[in-house]
């Protein structure tokens, strides 16, 4: 077995190396070369190879994402912007929020539970590597169509991932979405979110300053996971008989997080860490290429004194091994025993393996030979940069030529309302949700099924506040399909809307944008609309992109998955007591439709669930009505106006009704106005449900005037029945019957 | 004079030990933190062993955290009367150290569940319960994967004849658990074990939809100013 050494290298510049093995492009290698001046090393392959690679480079996604900062609105929120681990917002009395959403599609089809599992793990460590403590998760899921079979294997194991990997670090669980479509069957979309609270003069960042500061490596230890292409490496390149089958998909161990996260903190409360950096893909490669760029520029390590759990692994694939639960810090000589006792204490191992230079090269040595020696910049961040070719897809003008006008409307609509609550997709979460822990860490406010999960901000007794935080994720795939543009605006919408219904305020936005192949010019036209509406959408509402993540080649064979742009509001509550509750908290209450409702059916729930029909034009998105939306939710639950309230969404008025009497068993009875139909089941963008006390109507009626918001009253709360005059009544028993029934039928 | 000293108990991989302390001050008690390595209760009145995944439940739930130093301490101190409460894992860790009866296994629908449950309380006469009514119900919050309480025949017969069958599960029982047992005592009365999470029922504005759960805070308070 010979060890490919910068010398040799070098004494054998012909050499074959299997580039386009690991995905790489003659072009690609041919720059590698020319960097180097002289053919990589295969360990230096490795590197290039994974931190070029679309999932770590956005090669394809880099010229469209720039947009979320020459668009950015201005905002005094925002503390660290995208291109670090997670954006971090200052949400007023000297604290901050950390969030950031991530996929683990592809992992999470392959082998549901692990895939998932490590999901939650990989956006819970970059959460930890700003510097702060996690404090809860959420997931967007989307399934294939819920009756269909491969759903039953891959749901209950994402969900269990999930419940297994979040219930044993202590995060509690406070939102998300499960969405069926069959457009996903064979490429399920799981996509994690973390959110952290941090004193904000105490972020961290993933740099390595200092020539002379220590590289510790800490957590588990390195064994053969997730390493997709360092087996063709070691296995073409130097020994055919060895690591021919790894496992890749990782392996989780959440005790050993929940162990990281207390020894972090205490790291970080000790103040014994210069810089820090979390491993996920790529691994070392990409920690120690990251951290040295935007260090002083060098590192040595010695790849010898990485800890492994399987003694053969080759170099190669230590740089490229995807193991779980490692973090990579930097740390003044002087602070090591310091850092050494504290990880002791939680028993977390932990390994100097180098130290910073100020050579400008990351150099790495292996049984006493030099086989990596790079300038780290040129792998971290001068990665290849492409301009796809995009078009509009063929038959794009006929799918929004194809309206919903010509569907024939229902006469029952007591039936059409019970079809679609009972619908998988709008039907109650609650077999998915009763599997997490939303309690715990006792700050829970507002979970699942809530419009948006709340925190209370109370991590230390020395700061007190009484701020609150809330967040909401959201993504429609059919209106994004219909109309890149317009789609990724309404999940921007809808998430702002579910932050601000809770009385918050929007502050920030984070995103993962799940697509099928770039190389494919119709989706790379969606990818391209899809970001011009996101950037464009959250200019006009004031709330800037912090950071997320692209996921492409969502897609089995030349079928993609609709677009699915999946967009998380944080918001802040200055006084988290005064959130409004979800629904109709109590008979007696003023029920009043905020919002105008037109007859907006493309793309619809109804159109979905009734005729399985797909066409014509999503709602309009209406950013500015949502502004003030905004405006009049959070100063009327500073005011103490709202008494509960609940977002329309997909469904229309009627799901939104029939949910809000679901929250509290208190029924309503109420009148539309208009054509009964489109005002029940219409799906216009930037409406919500209030409930008022009846002596504060009239105070609540006149915020909406001076906000320009339409506000009209629509009845009563009480009783036990969801009457609509004239229209349809149901006793809320037989609603919830309805509603609780669809998941555990198919799911057990 | 200070208050009742309560001691809370963390392992590697306990999660609700901040959320016990929190209640323990809420009623005016003084929350002691407890190291799982140290041979120290610190001279506490009384113990909460918090829920979690103590040493990430391998092997069994409870199995390992059992052997802990502090246990060392632990379980001769509440073999001579020291009142000890044991939620969930905590529950699983007194069962596995033969503190109480019978075991605690995977919940009946092979999924964990975490929802908003209706306990009864059967027993007002342990140092934890003192301040609830017998028959009174009340709501606090279940949240694990290995709640069924199980024990031989016997064990049963004479946990209910002695009046050790602490809190029952009304209106539907979670996890399959046998007589709807979601707690119990020894027969010295000074040990509680139970699923449910008083310690995420304090407070209105989080949590559960309940504040049922002061009263196992009130209870103790009121045991050690009584003392």
């Amino acid at each position: 077995m010979t060890l490919d050494t910068v010398k040799r290298a070098a004494e054998t510049p012909e050499e074959a190396m299997p580039y386009s093995e690991l995905g790489m492009k003659q072009d690609e290698y041919d720059r590698v070369r020319q960097i180097l001046g002289r053919r990589p090393t295969s360990s230096e392959l490795a590197i290039y190879s994974v931190m070029w690679s679309e999932h770590c480079s956005y090669k394809s996604s880099k010229v469209h994402l720039r947009q979320f900062a020459t668009k950015a609105p201005k905002s005094d929120a925002l503390l660290v912007g995208m291109g670090e681990n997670a954006g971090v917002v200052d949400i007023g009395d000297g604290w901050a929020a950390t969030f950031k959403i991530e996929s683990h599609n592809h992992p999470s089809y392959v082998e549901p539970h692990q895939g998932a599992a490590t999901g939650v793990g990989g956006i819970v460590r970059d959460i930890m590597s700003m510097g702060a403590r996690p404090v809860a998760v959420m997931d967007a899921l989307r399934f294939g169509g819920a009756h269909q079979e491969d759903t039953r294997r891959v749901l209950p194991g994402v969900v269990e991932g999930i419940s297994h990997y979040g219930n044993c670090l202590g995060l509690p669980n406070i939102g998300g979405e499960v969405v069926f479509d069959p457009c996903y069957i064979g490429n399920p979309l799981v996509n994690a979110l973390c959110v952290g609270l941090l004193r904000k003069d105490q972020i961290k960042l993933a740099t390595a300053p200092g020539p002379g500061n220590k590289v510790v490596l800490f957590g588990a230890s390195t064994g053969p996971d997730g390493i997709g292409g360092a087996s063709v490496l070691a296995s073409a390149t130097f020994d055919e008989e060895s690591h021919a089958k790894r496992p890749a998909v990782q392996v989780g161990d959440p005790f050993m997080e929940k162990l990281l996260i207390e020894c972090c903190l205490e790291l970080y409360a000790a103040d014994v860490v210069v810089g820090i950096q979390d491993l996920g893909a790529a691994g070392v490669s990409c920690a120690t290429t990251e951290l040295a760029a935007k260090g002083t520029g060098g590192m040595h390590v010695d790849l010898d004194l990485v800890p492994l759990r399987d003694p053969s692994l080759r170099p190669e694939e230590i740089l490229m091994s995807e193991s779980q639960e490692r973090m990579m810090a930097i740390v003044r000589p002087d602070d090591i025993p310091a850092f050494m006792a504290i990880c002791e204490k939680w028993d977390v191992p932990a390994t100097v393996i180098g130290e910073v230079t100020d050579t400008g090269r990351l150099v790495m040595t292996w049984r006493g030979e030099t086989i990596v020696d790079i300038p780290p910049g040129t792998a971290a961040d001068e990665g290849p940069v492409y301009e796809r070719p995009f078009h509009e897809p063929a038959g794009q003008a006929e799918l929004n030529a194809d309206t919903p006008d010509k569907l024939p409307r229902p006469a029952d609509l007591r039936a059409t309302l019970l079809e679609l609550l009972g619908s998988p997709n709008l039907a109650s979460k609650e077999w998915v949700t009763s599997q997490y822990d939303r309690y715990v860490r006792s700050n829970t406010v507002l979970a699942q099924p809530a419009d948006a999960g709340v925190l209370r901000v109370a991590e230390d007794d020395e700061h007190p506040t009484k701020r609150g935080i809330a967040l909401a994720t959201d993504g429609n795939g059919r209106y994004t399909k219909l109309d890149p543009y317009t789609g990724a605006q309404l999940a921007l919408a809808e998430a702002y809307r579910n932050v601000a219904t809770t009385g918050a305020r929007p502050l920030a936005v984070t995103n993962c944008l799940n697509f099928g192949s770039p190389e494919d010019p119709e989706v790379m036209w969606q990818f391209a609309e899809a970001v011009r509406g996101l950037a464009d959408a959250c200019r006009t509402l004031g709330v800037p992109v912090t950071g997320g993540n692209v996921s492409f080649y969502n897609q089995t064979g030349s079928q993609a998955i609709h677009p699915t742009p999946i967009v998380g509001v944080l918001g802040v509550l200055d006084d988290v007591s005064k959130r409004i509750r979800p629904g109709f908290a109590a008979p007696g209450l003023k029920v009043a439709l905020l919002g105008e409702t037109g007859e907006e059916f493309g793309g619809s729930e109804w159109a979905h669930v009734v005729h399985g029909h797909l066409g014509g034009l999503p709602p309009q998105a209406n950013l500015e009505a949502h502004k003030a939306l905004a405006e009049v939710m959070v100063e009327a639950a500073r005011r103490g106006l709202v008494e509960g309230s609940h977002d329309l969404s997909d469904g229309g008025l009627a799901i939104a009704l029939a949910e809000s009497c679901l929250a509290h068993g208190v029924g309503a009875r109420v009148t539309v106005s208009g054509e009964p139909f489109a005002d029940l089941f219409s799906e216009s963008s930037g409406r919500v449900l209030v409930a008022v006390r009846p002596e504060a109507f009239e105070e609540f009626a006149a915020l909406c005037a001076e906000h320009e918001v339409p506000c009209y009253g629509l009845g009563v709360t009480g009783g036990d029945s969801l009457v609509v005059e004239g229209v349809l009544g149901i006793p809320v028993a037989e609603l919830r019957e309805t509603h609780e029934r669809t998941l555990p039928a198919i799911f057990g | 004079m200070s208050s009742a000293r309560v001691g809370v108990v963390t392992f590697p991989g306990t999660l609700d030990d901040q959320d016990a302390a929190r209640a323990v001050r809420l009623v005016g008690a003084e929350a002691v933190p407890l190291w799982h390595a140290d041979r120290d209760l610190k001279g506490v009145d009384a113990v909460f062993l918090p829920g979690g995944f103590s040493y990430g439940d391998y092997l069994r739930c409870g199995a390992i955290s059992r052997f802990a130093p502090l246990m060392e301490e632990l379980i001769p101190a509440a073999r001579a009367g020291l009142p000890v409460l044991g939620t969930c894992n905590g529950f699983q860790i007194l069962c596995e150290a033969h503190l109480l009866p019978g075991a605690l296994t995977r919940n009946a629908s092979l999924h964990y569940v975490c929802r908003d449950q209706r306990i009864r309380v059967e027993n007002v006469s342990t140092p934890w319960t003192c301040d609830f009514t017998e028959g009174q119900e009340i709501v606090l919050p279940v949240k694990h994967g290995e709640g069924r309480y199980v024990a031989d025949a016997r064990t049963l017969e004479e946990l209910e004849a002695r009046g050790q069958v602490v809190f029952r599960y009304a209106g539907g029982n979670p996890n399959g658990s046998l007589n709807d047992i979601a707690g119990i005592r020894n027969e010295a009365g000074n040990i509680v074990g139970l699923m449910p999470h008083p310690e995420h029922a304090v407070e209105e504005l989080v949590g559960a939809p309940s504040t049922d759960g002061l009263g196992f805070f009130t209870s103790i308070l009121k045991r050690m100013v009584n003392a």
